[in-house]
């Protein structure tokens, strides 16, 4: 192929021979197919799966016995958990997508200069986040726990005196108890993300805005949250996402207790495969209500998120 | 047996399925699982199978490593065959399961808590061994509880592996500070209840009457079963679809606990107790008197100075419910000759007081409660004839776990309002509900 102009190069593909277009392509499918593959067999073949079994009467121990549509669904939606689960798990997920952003967006400002103690807070606020959520979980149900728990000991040197306080034994203690255990464990993973954002915004940005003589708060409107959008929109899915999710410090915590207060619809589908009832059809039913949920969620998200780019 | 042969592979997927849309929830197999027990009945030669040098493997769950461990030792060592034992965390432990007999992967033996063994003799998880059960010499004295809970439609599929009862154990420590005597347990529910004000009443620091796993459905329907059983009542019907826990006797019970609450008498921790932490605070030291597991005796020892009691009813008895675990031999097993002999072997003497004796275990064999072992320590064999005692049973339902166990269970809810609440609600709705999960 003879180069003779700019233009020439800008649209190689078009002048490519067909055996060559060829080799390029098959090349193209090696690279794809290890993910291709990936995808196929531990997302694809499963969901059809979930799909097959959310439509039978798929015992745990007994297998397929059969067509048990739309009778799981309706009994998924029917049991008198299902709804107070559903509220249960959007009231959790505002309140700790609300917080967690803030914090983080706080603690990414607060670390964003590179000062001498900054390389010190962030790894400190980041730390957490290396532990698993289940040994988290665990390590915060041994510090609420009223006959384990050092913290009154602890805080009774400095002269606080919490009493016996029962962290987890009311449903708004519960709850609480739960989100400061999500802070702790997600801020400064969030706070990361952020970080990275922010430290994309050219400083020049900054320079002529306080020229102009904006105030610090104008910045922050006008010009960091603006600019921070994309970072903010992608930690806001993946809280969204993971918080209606959310399964293991509720079932170490709370056991959904006290009184079925803080069970979330994932916690109600782990208790038809695995407890007792040992329904997997009714638990894959639930499964696909939750899957469908987060597709439209996660759809009206992306779409509002380039709605505001363009 | 009953369903469709799928290949492993399927299996796999099915498992990979439900793990996909549900984060980190493990699943379980397809459909080589039989529905209905029953259908598949061990073909044994001679009363102790065959030892032979084969390869036996064998699951059980976390809580029972120790006497596990031990048995399996002492099997290997004085047999041809080899078990190999696998301990699985309890709470992955159905999930396991399940998954298996999806796959058609069992072990050769394995073991189940003994309240779920019923739903899985149902489901055609076990072999029937009921002859070979008939030939034992010891046939007349293994725990008719155990047995009971592993009878299907009149076939027997397990015997006991190791059994777990609940006892009255108090603190003698705190009784004499109490000024209580400490040789003297409680032997009515009115005791138990004046003993653990008496020890509230002393006003130490962290230190607490009694206590219970408010959040926790097997920690009471361990400790508060035998109160019912103590006081001639039952809790469920025969065949395990009715709860029967509106009871006069059964409202006594809630009302003991109510009033422990209302007095402060029961440590603070109990309310949002899930069990992970419920036998902690009585082996600090901390509680008077508490309906405990009797297989921590040897270990709350070390640190406190206990007595041990049967657990009493409404105006005396003495009862415990026999927990534990049921051992039999799964559907999957191609070397079910072999694993009768770890079986046969598990009910002889050797291993009843040799291994699960010589360790603090109570043997699951009632002409055995009196042994060389209990004779250095009174309270074993107290615990050990309370294993025996007409009162004293295993509860058995199919859908044991979705009534009682399970999180949310009715009975949860049952206990927490009865409890816990000033206006404690329909205590018959309340039964129904668990009722309605025992026939679900």
């Amino acid at each position: 192929m003879a180069v003779s102009s700019p233009s020439s190069t800008t649209v190689p593909a078009a002048r490519t021979s067909r055996p060559q277009r060829k080799g390029k392509s098959l090349t193209g499918w090696a690279y794809a197919a290890p993910t291709a593959l990936f995808v196929g067999l531990f997302f694809l073949v499963p969901t059809l799966l979930v799909l097959q079994m959310s439509v039978s009467d798929w015992g745990l121990f007994t297998g397929n016995r059969g067509l048990n549509a739309p009778e799981n669904f309706t009994a998924a939606v029917q049991a008198p958990l299902f709804w107070p689960a559903v509220r249960f798990t959007l009231l959790y997920t505002v309140i700790t997508t609300v917080i967690l952003l803030a914090l983080a967006l706080g603690l990414a400002m607060l670390v964003q200069e590179s000062t001498r103690w900054s390389a010190v807070l962030r790894t400190s606020f980041l730390l957490p986040s290396a532990l698993g959520l289940a040994s988290a979980s665990l390590l915060f149900y041994a510090l609420y726990s009223p006959q384990a728990s050092p913290l009154p000991g602890l805080l009774s040197l400095v002269g606080i005196d919490i009493g016996r306080i029962s962290f987890l034994g009311t449903p708004g203690a519960a709850l609480t108890s739960t989100v400061v255990l999500i802070v702790w464990r997600f801020a400064g993973f969030y706070m990361l993300l952020l970080l990275v954002g922010l430290q994309g915004i050219p400083g020049e940005v900054y320079e002529a805005a306080r020229m102009d003589g904006a105030k610090p708060l104008q910045i922050f409107r006008l010009i960091t949250v603006p600019l921070l959008r994309s970072s903010l929109a992608l930690c806001t899915i993946l809280c969204v996402t993971g918080s209606l999710l959310a399964f293991d410090q509720f079932y170490i915590l709370t056991k959904g207790g006290p009184d079925n207060s803080t069970v979330t619809i994932v916690q109600l589908v782990y208790n038809a495969a695995f407890q007792g009832q040992n329904d997997l059809g009714r638990a894959a039913a639930l499964s696909i209500i939750v899957l469908a949920a987060l597709v439209v969620l996660n759809v009206l998200q992306f779409r509002g998120l380039r709605g505001k780019e363009n | 047996m009953r369903g469709t042969k799928r290949g492993p592979l399927r299996g796999t997927l099915a498992a990979v399925a439900a793990a996909t849309l549900v984060v980190g929830l493990a699943a379980c197999g397809s459909g080589s699982g039989g529905a209905g027990g029953g259908d598949q009945t061990a073909s044994i030669s001679g009363p102790s199978g065959s030892d032979d040098g084969a390869d036996l493997t064998l699951w059980t769950r976390a809580p029972l490593e120790l006497q596990a461990k031990a048995l399996v030792e002492a099997y290997n060592a004085s047999h041809e065959n080899h078990v190999e034992l696998t301990v699985v965390p309890n709470d992955d432990y159905v999930t396991k399961v399940g998954a298996a007999a999806g796959s058609g992967g069992l072990p050769d033996l394995f073991a189940a808590d003994i309240v779920y063994t019923p739903n899985w003799t149902s489901q055609g998880l076990f072999k029937d061994i009921t002859s070979n059960i008939d030939q034992l010499p010891s046939a007349g004295s293994i725990n008719e509880g155990h047995l009971k809970a592993g009878t299907y439609e009149g076939k027997e599929y397990v015997l006991p592996f190791v059994e777990d009862l609940s006892v009255m154990m108090w603190n003698k420590e705190l009784y004499r500070e109490a000024g209580l005597d400490p040789d003297k347990g409680p032997t009515t529910l009115a005791e138990f209840k004046e003993q653990a004000e008496a020890v509230q009443k002393l006003g130490k620091p962290d230190t607490y009457g009694t206590y219970f796993g408010g959040n926790c459905g097997g920690c009471t329907v361990f400790t508060w079963f035998p109160m019912i059983w103590a006081s001639g009542q039952d809790v469920l019907n025969d065949d395990g679809t009715q709860s029967l826990l509106n009871s006069d006797t059964a409202k006594q019970v809630y009302s003991t606990w109510h009033d422990l609450q209302a007095a402060g008498a029961i440590a603070p921790g109990s309310r949002d107790e899930t069990g992970a932490t419920w036998t902690g605070a009585f082996q600090k030291g901390q509680i008077g008197v508490m309906p405990y597991p009797a297989t921590l005796l040897s270990t709350v020892s070390k640190t406190v100075d206990v007595g041990v009691a049967p657990i009493p009813g409404v105006e005396g008895g003495g009862s415990t419910f026999v927990g534990g675990d049921g051992i039999g031999i799964s559907k999957d097993s191609e070397k079910a000759d072999q694993a009768w002999n770890f079986l046969s072997w598990l009910m002889s003497d050797d291993a009843q007081v040799g291994v699960l004796a010589a360790n603090g275990t109570t043997p699951s064999r009632t002409d055995l409660a009196q042994n060389k072992y209990t004779a250095d320590d009174p309270r074993q064999a107290t615990i050990n004839e309370i294993a025996g005692a007409a009162d004293s049973k295993t509860p058995f339902a199919p859908n044991f776990q979705t009534a009682f166990n399970a999180t949310g269970s009715p009975w949860i809810t049952l206990v927490r309002d009865q409890v816990y609440s000033d206006d404690p609600g329909d205590l018959d709705a309340q039964n129904e509900a668990i009722t309605a999960a025992l026939a679900d």
